[in-house]
């Protein structure tokens, strides 16, 4: 049997241009910025910047989308969060971006994405993330999603998690910058 | 955790400030000393309640890519093949789930054609097929998870 990967176009977005003094700036911080006072004066001691250089690099970074954000990067289970359902949707593709934005506004999503469909074994195109403490607060809010955003009558599946291998923390490499893992795919 | 830690947790995932005194000003914001954020951020992190305190890059900015790839794996077949998997610095979560596609992991790779590599080689190397569904839209970016007691 020929084992193949079905489809494997991964979209890829033009990067921003960095030099090598974002590169420097994105490596060093990438594990997390320093406890202490000044942390912005103490990363630019290690990379050789001064204090003024690391804020305006870090705020044009911020400003480019190349750092989504700063700040706490929490842990789900640890906070109580024990329940965790990836739901499915098959929504015709005409009104898929409306559906999603209307799915993304509330505040027990964590995730929205759009994905392609892998037909005939899945028919799905959109995938989202629902953090609950308990399945049945799970499930209350995907009843909550069906209604407030007109889903009766979308085909669904909700996938509850089983077991967590592995969620590692950052990793990056030497030669450039690679993918931090920040959460989903 | 106390009410303050869910308060710094609330408050410090939708940001953090970019001056010469940052924890000065987020805590004068949350109504503590600065002394007592720096504390409370390094107690929950050698806690494990918080993963990082800092940047939350977007790989694909970066020239690197994220992806979601799904198999669906025999139950007598699944720790074999969770190893395989998991062997790979690029995987960075895998997930079990319960559904004829049980088996779900996140590629983080340094270029797009790695995680098109990668999908291959797990494919031949477990003998199943595996299922590429890389994200086309996002319609939602942040992450707002409530601590609460």
């Amino acid at each position: 049997m020929d084992i193949k990967v079905i489809s494997a176009i991964t979209p890829s977005p033009t990067p921003v241009m960095l030099d090598d003094r974002d590169t420097a700036l994105v490596t060093e911080i990438q594990t997390g910025l320093p406890l202490s006072v000044t942390p912005y004066a103490d990363v630019g001691r290690q990379v050789g910047m001064s204090e003024a250089e690391v804020i305006k690099r870090l705020e044009r970074l911020l400003q480019q989308r190349v750092i989504k954000r700063l700040g706490v990067v929490v842990r789900h289970h640890e906070l109580g969060y024990r329940a965790n359902a990836m739901t499915v949707w098959n929504i015709p593709d005409e009104i898929v971006s409306e559906l999603g934005s209307c799915i993304g506004r509330f505040e027990f999503v964590t995730l929205c994405y759009r994905r392609p469909r892998r037909l005939p074994d899945w028919p799905y195109n959109l995938f989202t993330m629902i953090h609950g403490r308990d399945r049945d607060e799970v499930l209350s809010n995907i009843q909550l999603l069906a209604q407030r955003c007109g889903l009766a009558s979308i085909q669904y599946e909700i996938l509850f998690s089983k077991r967590r291998f592995k969620q590692r923390g950052a990793i990056y490499t030497t030669s450039r910058v690679a993918p931090q893992a920040v959460r989903q795919g | 955790m106390d009410a303050i830690d869910r308060d710094i947790i609330n408050t410090l995932q939708s940001g953090f400030p970019i001056c010469e005194r940052p924890y000065a000003e987020a805590a004068a914001a949350l109504g503590i000393e600065e002394a007592e954020l720096l504390q409370r951020l390094k107690q929950l992190l050698a806690d494990n309640k918080l993963s990082r305190f800092g940047p939350m890059y977007q790989a694909e900015k970066l020239g690197g890519a994220f992806s979601l790839a799904a198999m669906q794996v025999p139950e007598e077949e699944y720790d074999n093949v969770a190893q395989v998997v998991n062997s790979y610095p690029e995987v960075a979560h895998n997930y079990q789930r319960e559904h004829a596609f049980n088996m779900w992991f996140v590629l983080a790779t340094e270029t797009p054609q790695r995680v098109d590599e990668v999908n291959a080689d797990i494919a031949r190397r477990t003998g199943l097929p595996v299922f590429n569904m890389p994200k086309l839209k996002e319609y939602y970016v942040g992450l707002r998870l409530t601590a609460e007691s």
